[in-house]
């Protein structure tokens, strides 16, 4: 994945000048020209490979567990996707705590991106726990607490991305949003926790028991999964940070542009009468 | 001896917009300065820069000894600001507004007070809620909170605008007030013959930068001429209310 | 920085006072978030007595959201975010400040609504100790997290839609814990209560710390 270039822009000393605004000469200065790569799209196609093992592996040389039937199969991917929204959460509130520290836009870029990616994989988690819920409780939904504080995270991210879209001074937003994001992780774990302790006292937690005791096919249906899974994770998370960067390189104030046309304010002026 | 506020081509920008293109200035301490220019030629940034408010990027720009390219911050506090905006509280009373200020930046009880004379306000209009005061006297109370600050330097936003021949006497006397007690004062405004009457030295600002100076410069670079009328009459006694 | 918290939190307190939008608004409005409950719940009272915890501390939740929200508009107001940063003001004191001041008016709210949960749903106080030091835990919990996140929407003119979507999540925990120590109090067994109180506590300690670190950066840029 490609790392963040650091170009500072407001508030620090010696923006970087010199612009040429193709995409060609974006990427001369070590960011992507478009969200395509060689690396990328080897990682598409190993994402895309593990897909198609995991199917295998899923639906047909995994047998059905002796409790829940063939409904353990979603299994396969609702714990992982689990997984990697949290890991979004976590990159989200990293990234947040880099930007405040680095102010560099590469890490504010990454923060949405994950974000983003994040709120992906919890409508995926939901809706694999979802259905996974109707044939074992009857029901699709259930107060379990896995269910319900995933719910509250999907909230919690569904705001963060509201701020990230106020149409305020680019500076501005990202000193909000780095504020919520690295408070992200800290709610996440907070309210995981009150809400386990919570439903903990009138119901056995009943989503996954990571039973230990699975083994063979299903075990390695479920590592499958985790591999598949996060192949694709890391391949929008790369595409969508490429995007986000793009965004921002085409937005990106070429300081001395900007300053001769000011300038060119004054020179058009004192060729006027004065003014009242 | 070491000019107030120096500028060297000094870039501040607001968002991504250039506000200030490079720009120089030169105070001296006691000095007034008039900044001129067109609408959005970048007076107003000149003054919150000069204030630690917004961001120099490029350039010189020192500020009683401060670096503000530093930190914009340790200048703040001797420095006062008078802007478009009063900064002040609606539902609170005059005096509640200056003490809150005046507490706020460690001010001495005694110049609190002694603000509130200065500006003609602490009689009836004291505890009046802001809310219900006239614009000219929601300007005095700001200048009160300025004045109770008591900064060496002061930034004036178009400090006329808004106010009646009267008010606009008491502040000239209290700006040349301030001037002789050590204080130096850069200001932008439209009034262009009560301000240059009072200004030592004026500069042109245009599309962010220093613009060749115009004609009718005023001054000789001597002590401030008295403005034509010279006592400041008492201040205005009816209260208008806000519609 | 607690002398700054004091100036601000007595500024805070003496605008809710002279504008009396809390009592002649926030308090009634509250008040009739109980009366929604009992018609929307049908005021078999054997039901509203037994939901008695959670309706309240709904309840407060929507009060402290326009509390929090007169707070944070106060601030807002033209020129004063420049005349803030130019007072020199500690940041962390005045955050502290607000989120007393928050904390106050909430205690009053609260405990107004104490008397209408008493007088409407016909619930029996017991457990005194731990009602009051779970309601004190959870308003501080309240105050410094709204008074945080009030900061984090402040001066935006989506502030008013955008303050419950962050704030309400945030706080679920609180509403759990809060309700769950009060259930406990007024069912007589207060061991079962004390635990959530030491979250509310938790809570509270880490939005204060957090608040206080954060609102000077976001004073500075926004």
């Amino acid at each position: 994945m490609t790392s963040p270039t650091s170009t500072t822009v407001t508030g620090a000393p010696g923006a970087d000048g010199h612009a040429a605004d193709t995409p060609r000469a974006v990427a001369g200065r070590g960011a992507p020209g478009h969200t395509g790569s060689r690396a990328s799209r080897v990682l598409g196609i190993l994402a895309l490979g593990s897909i198609a093992l995991l199917v295998l592996y899923g639906l047909v040389w995994s047998p059905a567990d002796a409790e829940m039937a063939d409904s353990v199969r979603l299994m396969y991917i609702h714990v992982p996707a689990a997984s990697f929204m949290y890991a979004g959460c976590f990159i989200t509130t990293i990234a947040s705590a880099m930007w405040l520290r680095r102010r560099t836009p590469g890490w504010d870029a990454l923060a949405g991106a994950s974000a983003e990616v994040a709120l992906v994989f919890t409508a995926i988690t939901l809706g694999t726990g979802s259905l996974w819920g109707r044939p074992t409780w009857g029901t699709y939904w259930t107060w379990d607490a896995r269910l319900t504080s995933t719910a509250l995270l999907a909230t919690l991210l569904v705001g963060y991305l509201a701020l990230r879209r106020l149409d305020v001074d680019p500076t501005a937003r990202s000193t909000r949003a780095a504020v919520l994001g690295l408070l992200l992780v800290p709610n996440v774990i907070i309210v995981n926790r009150s809400v386990e302790w919570w439903r903990s006292l009138h119901q056995r937690s009943t989503l996954v028991k990571l039973d230990p005791t699975i083994e063979g096919q299903m075990l390695v249906a479920l590592m499958v999964g985790f591999l598949a899974v996060g192949l694709v994770f890391t391949w929008l998370l790369v595409h969508r940070f490429r995007v986000a960067w793009l965004e921002y390189q085409s937005e990106r104030l070429d300081l001395d542009l900007a300053l001769a046309e000011r300038r060119a304010e004054a020179g058009h002026h004192t060729d006027v009468e004065a003014p009242a | 001896m070491e000019p107030v506020v120096h500028l060297r081509a000094a870039v501040a920008l607001l968002g991504r917009f250039p506000a200030l293109a490079g720009f120089d200035l030169d105070v001296a301490r006691g000095e007034i300065v008039l900044l001129r220019g067109p609408n959005g030629a970048g007076k107003t940034t000149v003054l919150r820069a000069c204030a630690g408010l917004v961001p120099v990027v490029r350039g010189e720009a020192v500020v009683l000894g401060h670096d503000l390219r530093l930190d914009p911050r340790p200048v703040r506090r001797h420095v006062g600001l008078l802007g478009h905006a009063t900064g002040l509280f609606d539902d609170l009373t005059v005096a509640d507004n200056v003490r809150f200020w005046g507490r706020a930046c460690r001010a001495d009880p005694g110049d609190i007070a002694a603000a509130l004379a200065l500006v003609g306000l602490d009689g009836r209009l004291r505890d009046v809620v802001v809310g219900r005061l006239s614009a000219g006297q929601r300007r005095r109370t700001s200048l009160a909170c300025l004045l109770a600050r008591r900064p060496a330097l002061w930034l004036l936003d178009e400090p006329h605008a808004g106010l009646d021949h009267d008010t606009r006497d008491q502040l000239d006397a209290l700006i040349g007030r301030a001037v002789r007690q050590g204080a130096t004062v850069l200001l932008a405004s439209h009034e262009l013959d009560r301000a240059e009457s009072l200004a030592h030295r004026v500069v042109e600002l245009a599309g962010g930068t220093t613009a060749p100076a115009r004609s009718a410069a005023p001054s000789d670079g001597s002590a401030p001429q008295a403005p034509p009328r010279r006592a400041p009459a008492a201040p205005s006694p009816e209260v208008s209310h806000v519609a | 920085m607690w002398r700054d918290a004091a100036l601000v939190a007595g500024r805070d307190l003496r605008v809710e006072l002279r504008s009396r939008v809390t009592t002649n608004q926030v308090a009634p409005f509250s008040l009739l978030v109980l009366v929604l409950f009992a018609f929307a719940l049908d005021p078999d009272r054997q039901l509203l007595e037994r939901l008695a915890s959670g309706l309240y501390w709904t309840a407060v939740l929507f009060a402290a959201l326009l509390a929090i929200s007169r707070s944070a508009a106060i601030d807002e107001t033209d020129g004063v975010r420049d005349a803030l940063r130019l007072s020199g003001l500690d940041p962390a004191g005045v955050f502290v400040g607000k989120a007393a001041a928050v904390a106050v008016v909430l205690l009053a709210l609260e405990l107004l609504l104490g008397v209408g949960v008493v007088v409407l749903y016909g619930v029996e106080l017991a457990g005194a100790g731990l009602v009051v030091v779970a309601g004190l835990a959870a308003t501080v919990a309240v105050a410094a997290t709204g008074t945080l996140y009030g900061a984090l929407v402040s001066g935006l003119r989506v502030r008013e839609t955008l303050l419950p979507l962050l704030l309400l999540p945030v706080l679920a925990p609180v509403l759990i814990g809060a309700t769950r120590a009060f259930e406990a109090a007024l069912a007589g067994v207060p061991a079962d209560g004390w635990p959530w109180c030491g979250l509310l506590a938790g809570l509270a300690v880490l939005y204060a710390v957090a608040g206080a670190l954060a609102y000077g950066t976001l004073l500075e840029g926004s």
